[in-house]
C-alpha cells in the first residue's frame, strides 16, 4: 500500500481515486435491487473508503492475516455494499460474489461478516465497534507493533451511549494508534441529524474527550490525503476525522433524500441511475425507502 | 492454604502470555494483580460494554480475555455486546460475574443476578460454570480458561461446606450420596443448603442425594436423567428465576427424551428477593437446608 506520509499525492491519483470510486458506487448500484440496500449511507461513505484502502490503510489481499497488518471496522455496517465494492476492486473479493448478494448459498448480505474475504468483525448493531477497535488496539501496544486501527462510524450513530464510553476508554489508555471516522452525512435512518439530535459541535465533542479532531471534506481526496499525513496528530492521544459528506454522493436523484435511505430499485431504475452516475439526466425514480428497515 | 482465585489465576497467566485480565473497575477479587500483570491488567472503567467490545478485540488478536465485573451489569448491561461481539464471533472471552444470585445480599434488586444463567446459556456455544465454593472455585479455573468456547463464570468464593471427591470436570457433576427417595440439584453456594437438607431428611428416615451440577452448560444429562428415573421426588435448588434456570434446563432435558418425573423447584417466581445480610435472607426466602427438607417431606408425604 501506498502511504500518504512518504507517497505524494497529484493529479495521477486524483484521477485514479476518481475511476475507483465510480466503480464502486457502480458496484454499489448493483446492489440495490432485488432486495436492495441501503444505498443512500453506502454512497456517502464510498470515495472514503476507496482513498483509505488505497492510500492509507497498509494491509493488501496477501496480508488479511498478517497481524502486522493495519485494521479497518466498518462500524456503521448497513453501508457495507461501498465496503464489498472496493474490496472488490482491490483485490481481496472475488467480483463474482457480488451477484450472489443476500443469495443464501453465499455471506453478501445487508451487513458485514467475517466469512468475506478483507472483512475482519461483523456489525450492524450501532455503537459496538469503537470498542472492539479500542481492544485491538490495546493489543497491538501491548505487543509494541506499529500497525493502526481505523474505524468509520455513521453520525447518527454517535446517538449511542457505547460510542461516547469507548471514547473516554480509548484516550484513559493513550491509544494514538486508533482513528475514528465520522462519515458525517447529516442524515440518520429518516430524518436530518440536526432535526432529531443535534450533534454540532461534533470536534469539539471528541476534543472534550482527550481525543485530536480533525473535520474533512470526505469527498475530496487531496483534503483526506492530507489528514492522514498528519497521523498520529498528538502522541497519546486517539484521533477522530469528522468527514463531511452527502447521503447518496454522486446520484443527484438520491443525494440528501430522506426517502432515499434503503431502497429496492427495479432493474429499469438501476439502470436509469447507472447512466445519471456517469453524468447523464437524472433518473426517474417511483421507489422510495422501505420505512420498515 | 488453598490458593485464591487470583493466585490461581495469576499462575495461570504466568504461564499463558496471552492471557490478560480485565475489569470494569471490579477488583475485589483481583485487587492484587495490577502490579502483577503489568500491562495484561487492563482495567476500562465503570463501561461493562466497552469492555466487552474491547475483549472481543482482544481475543481477535489472540488474546484469552477473562473479564470481571458484578454479575448483574455483566451480563445485563453489556449483554447486546456479549451475544453480538463475544457470541456471534465465539470467540474464547471469559467473563467472570462477581456476587450472583443471593450473594449479592443487601444490594437489593438493581444487584441481583438472578437471570444470568438464563441469559448466557441462551448465547450459543456460551458455556456457563457454577462453582459451589472457594475450591470448587479454583478447581474450575483452569478449564474455564482453556476452553476455546466463550465462558460465563458464577464467581462463588464461600468457604466449602463439605468436601469435595470428584475431580472437576466441565458438564460432568459431583453426586453426594446414593439415596433414591429424593435427589437434589443444586449449582453455585446453595450446595451447602442442599447438604444441609439431605442430612436433616437423614433423620427422619428419608434417603437423598445431592447432584452439585458444575456446569450448567454443558449439563450432566446423564446424572439428571439418573436422578428423576432412580428416584420418587427430584428437587431443583437455584438462587435464580424460575424461568430459564435449572428448573428450565431439566424440563428441556426430560421433555426431549420423553422421560417424566415428578419435579420441585426452589427459586424465584415473579420477583426479585428481599435484600438483608445472606442469612436472613436464605431464611426469608425459605432456601435454608431446613426448610428444603420440610418441603420435600411434605412432598413425600
Amino acid at each position: 500500500m501506498k502511504d500518504p506520509r512518504t507517497t505524494p499525492f497529484g493529479a495521477a491519483e486524483e484521477a485514479d481515486l476518481r475511476a475507483l470510486a465510480l466503480r464502486v458506487r457502480e458496484h454499489i448500484l448493483g446492489m440495490a435491487t432485488n432486495g436492495g440496500c441501503f444505498i443512500g449511507a453506502s454512497l456517502s461513505c464510498a470515495d472514503i473508503l476507496a482513498h483509505l484502502y488505497s492510500r492509507v490503510l497498509r494491509v493488501s489481499p496477501a496480508t488479511v492475516r498478517d497481524p502486522g497488518r493495519d485494521y479497518f471496522f466498518l462500524s456503521k455496517g448497513h453501508d457495507v455494499p461501498a465496503l464489498y465494492g472496493t474490496l472488490v476492486e482491490l483485490g481481496f473479493l472475488e467480483a463474482r460474489r457480488l451477484a450472489n448478494h443476500l443469495e443464501t448459498h453465499d455471506s453478501i448480505y445487508w451487513h458485514p461478516n467475517r466469512a468475506v474475504p478483507g472483512i475482519e468483525f461483523h456489525s450492524g448493531s450501532l455503537g459496538h465497534l469503537l470498542s472492539v477497535s479500542i481492544g485491538v488496539a490495546l493489543d497491538i501496544k501491548l505487543r509494541g507493533g506499529d500497525n493502526r486501527v481505523f474505524v468509520i462510524v455513521g453520525d447518527g450513530e454517535l446517538n449511542e451511549g457505547s460510542i461516547w464510553e469507548g471514547c473516554l476508554v480509548a484516550q484513559a489508555h493513550k491509544l494514538d494508534n486508533l482513528v475514528l471516522i465520522v462519515d458525517r452525512n447529516e442524515f440518520q435512518a429518516n430524518v436530518a441529524t440536526e432535526d432529531l439530535i443535534p450533534l454540532e459541535p461534533i470536534d469539539a465533542k471528541f476534543r472534550a474527550f482527550g481525543w485530536s479532531a480533525m473535520t474533512v471534506d470526505g469527498h475530496n481526496f487531496a483534503a483526506l490525503d492530507r489528514a492522514y499525513q498528519k497521523l498520529p496528530v498528538e502522541p497519546g492521544h486517539p484521533t477522530a476525522i469528522i468527514a463531511r459528506t452527502v447521503r447518496g454522493k454522486g446520484l443527484p436523484s438520491i443525494e440528501r433524500r430522506a426517502d432515499r435511505w434503503f431502497v429496492d430499485f427495479t432493474a429499469a431504475e438501476i439502470e436509469a441511475l447507472k447512466r445519471e452516475l456517469h453524468g447523464e439526466a437524472s433518473a426517474e425514480l417511483t421507489s422510495e425507502t422501505l420505512m420498515v428497515r | 492454604m488453598n490458593p485464591t482465585y487470583e493466585e490461581t489465576l495469576l499462575s495461570i497467566a504466568e504461564r499463558d502470555p496471552d492471557l490478560v485480565v480485565m475489569t470494569a473497575e471490579n477488583r475485589g477479587a483481583i485487587r492484587n494483580l495490577p502490579g502483577k500483570l503489568g500491562a495484561r491488567f487492563i482495567d476500562v472503567g465503570i463501561a461493562e460494554q466497552t469492555m466487552i467490545g474491547a475483549a472481543a478485540g482482544l481475543a481477535l488478536r489472540g488474546r484469552t480475555p477473562v473479564a470481571h465485573a458484578l454479575a448483574t451489569f455483566l451480563t445485563l448491561r453489556a449483554f447486546e455486546f456479549i451475544r453480538t461481539d463475544v457470541g456471534i464471533a465465539n470467540l474464547p472471552v471469559k467473563l467472570v460475574g462477581a456476587v450472583p444470585g443471593f450473594l449479592s445480599d443487601g444490594n437489593g434488586p438493581t444487584h441481583q443476578a438472578i437471570e444470568d444463567v438464563s441469559l448466557m446459556r441462551g448465547i450459543p456455544n456460551m458455556q456457563v460454570y457454577c462453582p459451589a465454593d472457594r475450591a470448587e472455585l479454583v478447581a474450575c479455573l483452569p478449564t474455564f480458561i482453556a476452553s476455546r468456547a466463550p465462558a460465563y463464570l458464577r464467581f462463588c468464593g464461600v468457604e466449602p461446606a463439605a468436601p469435595h471427591h470428584e475431580p472437576f470436570v466441565a458438564g460432568k457433576a459431583e453426586t453426594f450420596g446414593t439415596g433414591t427417595d429424593v435427589a437434589i440439584l443444586t449449582y453455585g453456594f446453595l450446595l451447602r443448603e442442599a447438604l444441609s437438607a439431605r442430612d436433616r431428611l437423614a433423620e427422619q428416615g428419608i434417603a437423598a442425594r445431592v447432584v452439585n451440577l458444575r456446569t450448567v452448560k454443558p449439563i450432566d444429562e446423564a446424572a439428571v436423567l439418573d436422578a428423576v428415573s432412580t428416584c420418587r421426588l427430584t428437587v431443583t435448588v437455584e438462587d435464580h428465576f424460575l424461568t430459564g434456570g435449572l428448573y428450565s434446563i431439566v424440563a428441556e432435558l426430560l421433555l426431549s427424551r420423553g422421560v417424566t418425573g415428578r419435579v420441585l423447584p426452589f427459586a424465584l417466581r415473579e420477583r426479585w428477593f428481599t435484600p438483608g445480610r445472606l442469612a436472613g435472607v436464605l431464611a426469608f426466602e425459605g432456601f435454608t437446608g431446613p426448610q428444603i427438607a420440610n418441603r420435600i417431606q411434605e412432598a413425600l408425604a
